[in-house]
């Protein structure tokens, strides 16, 4: 424990102090929230860390959890990889081991503490919360238990009993928030035998972790995994080998869980102002079509109707001149063919008496072809339509 | 009397109803030990896989297949094609219907079902999109339930009531798709927290635009192949208008979905492109993705345009299944498949019977309520006394 009691209070004060400013920060809409000035993390120097899972079992004895299956001193259990459930908040997995001379590797696994949590951004009964203290805290008593908080998650940590039928809760770690309330430090911090885990101002431990690094370089990794990993979080971690062989994601990025879903929540209100007023538009052009198609026909009927009554009028008095025709071009005919039957009974008269004539004389002979009668010229009645 | 009696008691016995029958069983006994034991006791969710079969089927393809009901009243109301008049009613049914579904799916789901109207009555969440998806399903049941509710009300005959609910056609229809546009893409939205966790392929700051886009081909599809099923097993219960106008809603359909497809399709491309994941379609996960793209993306886009300039109403038909079956493998993919991908298979996610059991037992009752409803109220029919109050 490198941290004194009193110099830990007295963080505890100015981390009460800094709620108002925080709040602010996180108020701001495109500012980059940094976490609760002077808000508390935990330090984890993997180089340090034995795994003797005392860590386990002193966060099972703080936080009342049921008695393990396998006790804490059997070391065993790190034989395989372990992760957190419903029953420990915190576990120790050992990594690396099995190489030529190479030490076994030890890392301690539970909640990170987010800055900007991404549970507390995905649960949609607000039962998480960052507190200005620096712990990530559930409320059992709102959770609907959903486990949208287990999805969003980038580290894979709460956990949530499957086998309680009526009030299942999600399990994480607490940052033993109720005792940090009372001055005491986390059940895991306290237990720890070999200083792997240092309790403090996130400030404090950032600088303690620099400062180690800027000391052994050979013994670190010049990385602290947490100060910027999905926007930074409260638990920090120094290491002796890259951090991907400590079984830690070294792809999350740093950009805090909130942004990733910020705009999409954005486009919600353009959607509900926007949308009814562009499907009214579109519903007042269709109709407007529809009008007009619809006065179109109407005026088409109109047109077809008056179109069919002229060619109506139009035939009826084709049809009234046609007979006119007809009758004046069979008066005509009648007149004509008379005319015609009366020439002809003419000439016949004429050619007979011609032909008596002609007995004794013979020159008049051509006589009756010059006056051959004309062909009646036939009134064709017109037939052609308009 | 006695003779039709007899008549109504054979026809139950049906092969259809005694499988329902047996699988309602299933489920009731599944039911029961579900809400004593725990979801530890009939599933096979874990830490590492919190959301399984019943959040990624019941929820998501249940969601995106009961689209169909937005988009048949857009189609007709807003977009003024009332040639699809008589597709509505069906949508609308079976929209309800769906959304309903999910609902009660969600109760086994969720860890405490009696609380899940705590987020609007007790503490709202309103940084999560889950909470914007509940709100809008839960306001989009009850104006699904109240467009509906005009078919009820003639079956029983409250004539004033049901008028009201025509008269409000216009605002529940708008009122309709924004809400349809809201959840439909958050729930593509609810990845977006997680883009540690899903394949690279599938994750895509496009998600919630992709999940809007692929339900309008979801309702375009689930309508014109309910009506197929419906031509087959409730003939009788259609009147002319709705048997004439089938064929028009499904080439209507059949070349909406064609295009809407088809700019999903580039959509994808471009989402391809935006994110530089090209590199990924040469592994493993990338032949996968092309079977899901070309297969039940590009493909369903030629065979609908194929089938709408032949006018082939069989392929349009067998078409519309395979892009429901499309949309199906989509949303497991981003639910299931490609979630949790970097994980050990070990620790993967697989569904326990019982999940599929209560699956199927869900989407039973659905077919039986649709039976039920079809059979009594005027869906595929008109009303007699209301036929020209449209
Ligand atoms: S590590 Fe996970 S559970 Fe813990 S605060 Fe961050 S997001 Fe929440
Ligand atoms: S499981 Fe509970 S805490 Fe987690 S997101 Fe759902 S309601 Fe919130
Ligand atoms: S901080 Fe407390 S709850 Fe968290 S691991 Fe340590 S002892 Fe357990």
């Amino acid at each position: 424990m490198s941290i004194s009691r009193r110099k830990f209070l007295g963080w505890m004060g100015a981390a009460g102090l800094g709620v108002t400013a925080g709040t602010k920060a996180r108020a701001a809409s495109n500012a980059h929230f940094e976490g609760y000035p002077n808000s508390l993390a935990v330090l984890h120097d993997t180089t340090r860390c034995v795994g003797c899972r005392r860590c386990e079992a002193g966060c099972n004895k703080v936080n009342d959890l049921p008695a393990p299956a396998t006790p804490f001193d059997d070391l065993t259990v790190l034989d395989r990889k372990r992760r957190t459930d419903a029953e420990s908040y915190t576990i120790v997995n050992r990594y690396g081991a099995g190489g030529e001379g190479q030490a076994p590797l030890f890392r301690k696994n539970q909640c990170n503490h987010c800055l900007e949590p991404a549970c507390a951004s995905a649960c949609f009964v607000a039962a998480f919360h960052k507190t200005p203290e620096g712990a990530v805290v559930y409320d059992a008593s709102v959770c609907v238990g959903c486990r949208y908080c287990m999805i969003a998650c980038p580290f894979e940590i709460p956990t949530y009993e499957y086998d309680k039928a009526l009030a299942p809760r999600v399990m994480k770690c607490t940052m033993c928030h109720p005792r940090v309330l009372e001055g005491k430090l986390p059940g895991c911090v306290e237990a720890c035998p070999v200083e792997a885990l240092s309790f403090g101002s996130r400030e404090e431990m950032l600088k303690i972790a620099r400062e180690r690094i800027r000391k052994q370089p050979e013994r670190y990794v010049d990385h602290i995994y947490g100060e910027n990993e999905m926007g930074g979080t409260s638990w920090l971690y120094l290491a002796g080998v890259p951090f991907r062989e400590l079984g830690m994601r070294e792809d999350l990025g740093v950009t805090p869980a909130p942004k990733l879903t910020s705009g999409a929540l954005g486009a919600v209100p353009i959607v509900v102002g926007l949308w009814p007023v562009l499907l009214t538009g579109i519903y007042a052009v269709s109709k407007r079509k529809d009008k007009i198609a619809e006065e179109e026909k109407r005026q088409a009927v109109a047109q077809a109707v008056e179109a069919a009554d002229q060619k109506a009028a139009e035939a009826m008095a084709k049809a009234r001149e046609k007979a006119e025709k007809e009758k004046t071009g069979a008066i005509d005919k009648a007149v004509k063919e008379a005319l015609a039957e009366a020439e002809r009974k003419a000439q016949e008269e004429a050619a007979k008496a011609a032909a008596e004539a002609a007995a004794p004389t013979d020159d008049t002979a051509e006589g009756p072809e010059g006056t051959t009668p004309p062909a009646p010229s036939d009134p064709k009645p017109t037939e052609e339509d308009a | 009397m006695s003779a039709s009696r007899t008549a109504v008691s054979r026809s139950l016995l049906t092969p259809f109803n005694i499988v329902a029958g047996l699988i309602l069983a299933v489920g009731l006994v599944i039911t029961v030990m579900r809400f004593t034991g725990g979801l530890g006791a009939v599933t096979n969710l874990s830490d590492y896989n919190p959301w399984g079969l019943w959040i990624g089927f019941d929820l998501l393809v249940g969601v995106a297949l009961a689209a169909g009901g937005y988009v048949t009243s857009a189609a007709c109301y807003i977009f003024g094609l009332k040639r699809f008049h008589s597709a509505v009613r069906p949508a609308i049914l079976t929209g309800f219907l769906g959304y309903a579904l999910v609902v009660f799916a969600l109760h086994y789901d969720v860890g405490r079902p009696w609380r899940l109207p705590y987020p609007f009555i007790v503490q709202p969440g309103t940084t999560s999109l889950l909470f914007e998806v509940g709100a809008c399903v839960a306001l989009y049941l009850t104006v699904l339930f109240i467009e509906y509710s005009s078919a009820p009300l003639e079956w029983l005959g409250f004539r004033k009531a049901r008028n009201l609910v025509v008269r409000l056609t216009m605002v529940l229809t708008i009122l309709g798709v924004v809400l349809s546009t809201l959840h439909q893409s958050s729930l593509g939205a609810l990845y977006l927290i997680a883009p540690s966790k899903l394949h690279p392929l599938w994750y895509s700051s496009y998600l919630p635009i992709y999940f809007f886009v692929s339900s309008i081909i979801a309702g375009l599809s689930m309508v014109i192949f309910e009506s197929s099923l419906a031509h087959r097993y409730f003939h009788d219960k259609m009147d002319e208008t709705h048997r004439r106008e089938t064929d028009g809603v499904a080439l209507g359909f059949g070349k909406a979905a064609s295009l809407v497809l088809f700019g999903y399709l580039l959509i994808k491309v471009i989402g391809l492109a935006v994110d530089n994941n090209w590199h990924y379609l040469t592994t493993g996960w990338g032949a996968w993705y092309l079977v899901e793209v070309l297969g039940f993306v590009a493909l369903p886009c030629y065979l609908y345009a194929v089938g709408v300039r032949e006018k082939n109403l069989t392929i349009i038909r067998r078409t519309s299944g395979l892009a429901v079956l499309g949309i199906v493998l989509n949303r497991l993919n981003i639910s299931l498949v490609a979630f949790n991908y970097h994980l050990p298979s070990s620790e993967r996610y697989f569904p326990h019977w019982m999940e599929i059991a209560i699956s199927v037992f869900v989407v039973t009752v659905g077919i039986l309520a649709y039976r039920f409803i079809v059979t009594h109220m005027p869906i595929l029919y008109e009303h007699p006394e209301y036929k020209d109050a449209h």
